[in-house]
């Protein structure tokens, strides 16, 4: 017998493709803020992700035995994606993106060129400047964005490799404030849309894959969940539900009640 | 005691690396610099005064005083 269970495998999906490389996973985790590298270790593994998100920052000189990242997670295990977060300006996110280049991983950066300090959110000139600057250096350039389809279309222009829209503030788990914003997005861009930031659990990942986007990039929801390895397995399967349910095509809806059970041959 | 006139009389390079102030052993390239910080160039990106260094490179650059170097690698982030 074929078909069953299979059918509904979201194996059966095409794979996510970014710059022309296919990757297995649409979820991809960061590796900040969990309380132990062998409890980010087991989340990460968890997840099946395989875009796995870290930052560049100076070594440390008093005790620098151990501390990369890169001590724990297989390189090649893993596509490491180097961030330029806690950039306040093109300069500063360009000069990190081709120092994280130079450890010599890869050339895909996700870009961040943040605007203000209490809500994290993107500064939008600067992402442009950096992003077209870091294009036409070579680099696959991943741009953490606001919500807005204008500087997604703008981004995109700019030769970005995928843009990344907010589902809300950094660290916030507030979940997806506007589903409409991200749909339009992924509606009108050629490029994949990535949602990053703001998933706080697993329906919110369940939600926002269901509106179509490629994938998710999430980090504190996993690393401040009580039980981060639990979580990582729980998003997982959201992310791959919410892909599934996107997929199949959601039944309309409607403001009145249709039964499901035939209204003929009811009793006299 | 008098100071040892082979010790005081070394030559020694005043530069910043990672913001701080350090003097190292003069003449030094950025491997000394790495050697005397027992850092592994293989894992550590090298940027001398804003430009980046790459690894075949570190033997052959030298240091001057009033350098600045950066000792970057990746940590957790999201």
């Amino acid at each position: 017998m074929t078909g069953g269970v299979s059918a509904v495998e979201p194996t059966l999906d095409s794979p996510l493709e970014i710059a022309g490389r296919a990757f297995r996973s649409r979820l991809m985790v960061g590796t900040g803020k969990y309380r132990s590298n062998e409890e980010m270790v087991r989340a990460i593994e968890a997840s099946g992700a395989e875009i796995v998100t870290v930052a560049v920052r100076r070594v440390d000189l008093d005790r620098s035995k151990d501390e990369s990242i890169l001590h724990h997670l297989p390189a090649d295990q893993y596509f490491l994606l180097a961030n330029t977060a806690g950039c306040y300006t093109a300069d500063d996110a360009v000069r990190y993106a081709r120092l994280a280049r130079e450890a010599g991983f890869n050339d895909f950066v996700k870009l961040e060129v943040i605007g203000d300090r209490e809500t994290l959110l993107p500064d939008v000139a600067g992402l442009l400047t950096a992003a077209r600057e870091l294009a036409r250096d070579g680099f696959k350039v991943l741009a953490y964005s606001n919500d807005d389809l204008i500087t997604a279309l703008r981004l995109e222009e700019a030769g970005c490799a995928a843009v990344m829209p907010l589902a809300s503030p950094i660290g916030s788990g507030l979940g997806l404030l506007n589903p409409y914003s991200v749909r339009t997005i992924k509606r009108r861009l050629g490029v994949p849309v990535v949602v990053d930031a703001g998933v706080g659990t697993a329906s919110d990942a369940c939600v926002t894959m269901e509106q179509g986007v490629d994938g998710i990039l999430m980090n504190t929801a996993l690393a401040e969940a009580r039980d981060p390895v639990m979580m990582a397995w729980a998003m997982r399967r959201a992310v791959d539900a919410g892909r599934a349910a996107f997929l199949a095509g959601r039944m309309p809806r409607r403001e009145v009640a249709v039964p499901s059970s035939p209204t003929r041959g009811m009793l006299e | 005691m008098a100071p040892i006139p082979y010790l005081s009389s070394m030559p020694e390079l005043s530069i910043t690396v990672n913001g701080e102030h350090r003097r190292i052993p003069a003449p030094a390239t950025l491997d000394d610099l790495l050697h005397e910080l027992r850092l592994d160039a293989r894992t550590v990106v090298v940027e001398h005064n804003r430009r980046i260094v790459r690894r075949p490179m570190l033997g052959e650059t030298a240091l001057a005083a009033g350098d600045a170097v950066e000792l970057v690698h990746f940590v957790g982030g999201g």
